[in-house]
């Protein structure tokens, strides 16, 4: 068994040093021709950049990294050049044409977020590598080996790990687990991995190929980095399903949980947009609710969603009647558990990927002031930035109060969609656990919090006088709620945050935790009288 | 003039659950000065939770309940030392490094000590019990040139150490004294059950088995035991975990009057005026509801230090613990108890068991022959709600009320399977009646009474 284990985790580094190793594979040489498509695409009228590039690019062979920041030096000089004249030509007056056509020359590039968009496309177009002309050869080797490499690692635990029981065994002396040495290398790779993926996908179109038969057969389109990504994010959460199924097996809430999300995710976040696409429909994730998916009332996907039919109108509609009637009724019978432990990507990874780590969250009462702060901050951000939005879909004005609607959904894109959600939210699982996206700054889950706190049946009962402080809850609780804080004062426990995975009440030794939906009425004790002690009223004043 | 002075100052010896809650609830009560001395450890932590940080669940600072600043903020003085002395006479209480402090009240919540009886190399090294923290540092200390344990004592700390172990690899002989695991208060049929999944676990649990010497190394630790029956076994790690006594040798020089334990009334008062004690050091004259004069468990401790709070702060009020309970987890098993159910029944007692085809989840109700009222529940693998079993019991809900109603009861998580209408079942067949087991129903489980 430990043998098959160890074969499991050699496969499974082998298939990620494939995966990593095929950035630095190939060369990259663009053609005439397609140099030629690409500036006609981009819409390049820098003669400056032009012809620059085409002397000291076409025909050559470069790295990805060579070509990328070539292109981009250029670009920049070019644009400089053009700047420069602009400037020249203002101070002399009266050649507003001159300067008009001058700036529609200028290439804008930033790494945050224009970067990606103009030099990706003559990089996917100029690869030559192994990984190009063997790509199912590619995806074994990368994505086959790493998936039964993680298989082979996990199952035998089932025997290993003894009888059916939460074995939390070591978690705070492993280095992986306890923010040591492997925790900190897990992060980097995720934070390298998120940063390559949202801002620098030009540098890894060889990881990306490796995906693109999976692409052509569902979707018909060649992979995309995000296809690559979904097709990353499948994989992941079913490995790690498998290792839930081995640990919680005992917890048939656990099993039937990770079971739904894993349905969610790879069903209706992966393969039916997949599958709209190939019948030239809108790409489209029937479950991701605004404000969660920012993109929602962009003007781009309101036109695509109006420009298709019936379905299009459909999933416009869904989307509003989601946030605004399914979410609420649903929290309020049923706690936010349905959305972010059941239904949610971002949860489906945490709790799949990242249950490992779910004990690293912190539980102090700074942390938790500044949580409502902040998780708040981001939500007020999400409505004023799609109110922006609107204002400028319904209006036709670009800006609002001065400020360009464009750069307030820029600044959302990178800060929070892709810092805080992707980098912070899961590149740092080793290090701040599991839910720190959801925890600190998933608007959703502050709106569908406000809903739980105030008005749901939902809570976690504490069973009388049984808790004995263990701390169990607490430290598992990937929330960071203090849960012991309430279980040893015999108070239910009724937070904004529960994302009610369940697993306080698991690991709990004594049985004094249960999840339940039940009558409002009672739902939140000032007053507990602990069980066990007929006459002495407690808890006069509380204490703080 | 200084307030301080003026107000009764309130000394707790000892941190525990028993001390600190006394003191949480003085301070939601008065503006007492309180002081807490401990010389185990700075703050107060959960006891129960030392086997989960030898295992790598937690960390110590996960184990106190209270962040550190809890006790600045609540105005608890917080004395890290051991007291040698009390002198009651002067209300002052000496330190091992010679400093004095005086009380107007003192309580001590001390705990207790693992029993050692005074077996041949009791006391060699790698020879311990598992109570205090230090406890915890001297067992990681020895594991890693441990392969094997010897565990003296089929209780709960017993198979809490061989859990402990195991996670580490360490193999572990469990000796136990009786006919099977925690044979003194588990009747026959759970302790057995408990003893299949405890040999489940590659536990070599030997019964009707008694330690008679500990044989120690050229360097003064534990190389092997003898058994009574003179079997040697070799191990380098004994385990000795047959119950605990009161840890008051320091006090049997003051004039508080102690037996097993210091002596208690009612109202947790010792024989000398303003001085108190309770939790597991305490031990009643005569207990208040007829139980053990000696309870050292978690609950009565918590319990115990809410009563006393309300008499230091002039609201005297004698201890009524309510229906007895008590839980725990013996490797993947949960364990629950409600009532009285003893190892052997008593004369007035009918029982009722149901066990599960695969051998690891049952329920045991106990319950008066003449008039079927409900004494006591034991369950193992499932989850009962505390409230409702309590409820039952005061109200001596009779056996037909009880089967009706089971599923109420039932705490489980979600989708869990339920077993109430196997048990009903069994229930009519045994006893030639037709009950039928109701739904569950919230209003009848928040009812207030």
């Amino acid at each position: 068994m430990k043998l098959i284990k160890n074969i499991g985790l050699i496969l499974c580094i082998i298939g990620f040093a494939f995966f990593v190793g095929s950035i630095f594979v190939g060369n990259y040489t663009v053609t005439q021709q397609t140099f030629d498509e690409w500036i006609n695409n981009k819409g390049i009228k820098s003669e400056l950049f032009i012809e620059k590039a085409n002397q000291e690019i076409v025909g050559k062979s470069f790295n990805a990294f060579q070509l990328s920041s070539k292109l981009i030096t250029l670009a920049e000089k070019s644009a400089e050049a053009h700047q420069d004249n602009i400037e020249l030509w203002q101070t002399e007056g009266n050649q507003d044409d001159k300067i008009n056509a001058e700036w529609s020359k200028v290439i804008w590039t930033s790494w945050s977020s224009t970067h990606k968009d103009f030099t990706y496309p003559l990089l996917k177009a100029s690869v030559n590598s192994p990984v190009k002309t063997n790509q199912w050869l590619a995806f074994f080797l990368t994505f086959g080996l790493a998936i039964i490499g993680g298989l082979l690692y996990i199952v035998p635990d089932f025997i290993l790990m003894g009888p059916a029981g939460i074995k939390n065994n070591a978690l705070f002396q492993h280095t992986a687990t306890n923010r040591g040495i492997g925790g900190i290398i897990t992060a980097a790779f995720f934070v390298v991995f998120y940063f390559l993926l949202y801002f620098f996908p030009d540098l890894i179109i060889n990881p990306i190929l490796t995906t693109n038969k999976i692409s052509l057969s569902l979707s018909g389109n060649p992979a995309s980095q995000w296809f690559m990504y979904g097709l990353i994010y499948c994989s992941v959460m079913t490995v790690f399903a498998v290792k839930m199924y081995v640990k919680y097996r005992n917890n048939l809430y656990q099993v039937i949980r990770t079971t739904v999300v894993l349905f969610f995710q790879v069903a209706f976040a992966f393969l039916i947009p997949e599958l709209l696409v190939r019948f030239n429909q809108p790409w489209y994730d029937f479950k991701n609710a605004w404000p969660l998916n920012y993109t929602f009332f962009f003007d781009w996907n309101i036109d695509s969603l109006l420009d298709s039919g019936h379905l299009g109108m459909f999933m416009l509609v869904w989307g509003i009647v989601l946030t605004v009637i399914v979410i609420p009724v649903m929290v309020y019978f049923l706690g936010k558990r349905w959305y972010c432990s059941w239904v949610c990507g971002c949860g489906g990874l945490a709790e799949t990927l990242g249950d490992p780590y779910r004990h690293l969250s912190n539980k102090t009462l700074k942390v938790w002031k500044f949580e409502r702060y902040i998780i708040h901050l981001v939500l007020v951000f999400a409505v004023v930035m799609t109110g922006a939005t609107l204002y400028s879909y319904f209006s036709g004005s670009e800006t609002i109060l001065g400020i360009k609607t464009y750069t307030i959904q820029s600044w959302y894109g990178f800060w929070i969609g892709s810092i805080f959600a992707g980098v912070i939210g899961t590149g740092f699982y080793p290090i701040l656990g599991n839910r720190a996206w959801c925890r600190f700054g998933c608007p959703l889950a502050a709106y569908l919090g406000l809903v739980q706190r105030f008005k749901s049946r939902f809570r976690i009962t504490t069973n009388g006088g049984q808790c004995i402080s263990c701390g169990n809850c607490s430290t598992y609780c990937e929330m960071g709620i203090d849960v012991r804080a309430y279980a040893q004062k015999g108070l239910n426990i009724v937070r904004s945050s529960c994302v009610g995975c369940g697993v306080c009440a698991a690991v709990c030794p004594r049985g004094v935790l249960k999840l339940e939906n039940a009558p409002e009425e009672g739902r939140i004790l000032e007053n507990p009288i602990l069980i066990g002690k007929d006459d002495v009223s407690l808890n006069m004043k509380h204490e703080n | 003039m200084n307030i301080i002075a003026l107000m009764e100052h309130v000394v707790i010896i000892g941190n525990g659950i028993s001390g600190i809650t006394t003191a949480r609830h003085i301070r939601k009560n008065s503006n007492k000065k309180i002081t807490v001395i401990s010389g185990e450890t700075e703050h107060f932590f959960s006891r129960t939770a030392l086997m989960y940080i030898y295992m790598g669940h937690m960390k110590f600072e996960h184990t106190k309940p209270y962040e550190d600043w809890f006790w600045k903020k609540n105005r608890i003085d917080l004395i890290k030392g051991f007291v040698k002395n009390i002198d009651t006479q002067k209300n002052a209480l000496e330190f091992n490094d010679g400093n004095i402090i005086k009380y107007d009240k003192l309580i001590l919540a001390v705990g207790s000590k693992p029993n050692k009886f005074g077996w041949p190399g009791q006391d060699l090294k790698a020879v311990q019990g598992l109570y205090s923290y230090q406890d915890l540092e001297s067992m990681e200390k020895y594991s890693s040139t441990t392969k094997r344990a010897v565990i003296v004592g089929g209780g709960l700390i017993g198979v809490e150490m061989a859990e402990m172990f195991l996670s580490r690899g360490i193999e572990v002989t469990f000796l136990v004294r009786e006919d099977r695991f925690w044979g003194g208060v588990l009747p026959k049929k759970e302790g057995e059950l408990i003893s299949r999944h405890i040999k489940k676990h590659h536990v070599d649990l030997r019964f009707e088995t008694e330690l008679q010497e500990i044989i120690g190394d050229e360097n003064g630790r534990a190389k092997s035991i003898i058994t009574k029956s003179g079997e040697v076994i070799e191990c380098q790690f004994v385990g000795l975990t047959a119950g605990v006594s009161p840890n008051i040798d320091f006090i049997k020089e003051s004039n508080i009057e102690t037996n097993r334990g210091i002596l208690v009334n009612k109202f947790l008062e010792t024989n000398v005026p303003n001085i108190y004690a309770l939790g597991d050091c305490a031990e009643f004259h005569k207990h208040p509801t007829g139980r053990k004069n000696l309870e050292q468990v978690w609950y009565t401790g918590r319990m115990m230090g809410e009563t006393l709070a309300q008499t230091i702060c002039d609201n005297k009020t004698p201890y009524k613990p309510g229906m007895w309970f008590n839980s725990a987890k013996f490797f993947d098993i949960e364990y629950q108890t409600y009532g009285s159910v003893f190892s052997e029944l008593k004369e007035n007692e009918a029982e009722f068991y149901w066990e599960h085809k695969k051998g690891e989840i049952c329920l045991h109700l106990v319950y008066d022959k003449s008039s079927n009222a409900l004494l006591g529940i034991n369950t193992f693998g499932i989850r009962m709600r505390h409230e409702v079993c309590e409820r039952w019991i005061n109200g001596k809900k009779d056996m037909n009320h009880i089967m009706e109603h089971l599923k109420d009861a039932n705490f489980d998580p979600e989708f869990y399977k339920q077993y109430e209408n196997q048990i009903v079942d069994q229930y009519n067949q045994e006893n030639r009646t037709s009950l039928k087991s109701k739904k569950r129903d919230w209003k009848r489980i928040f009812a207030k009474n």
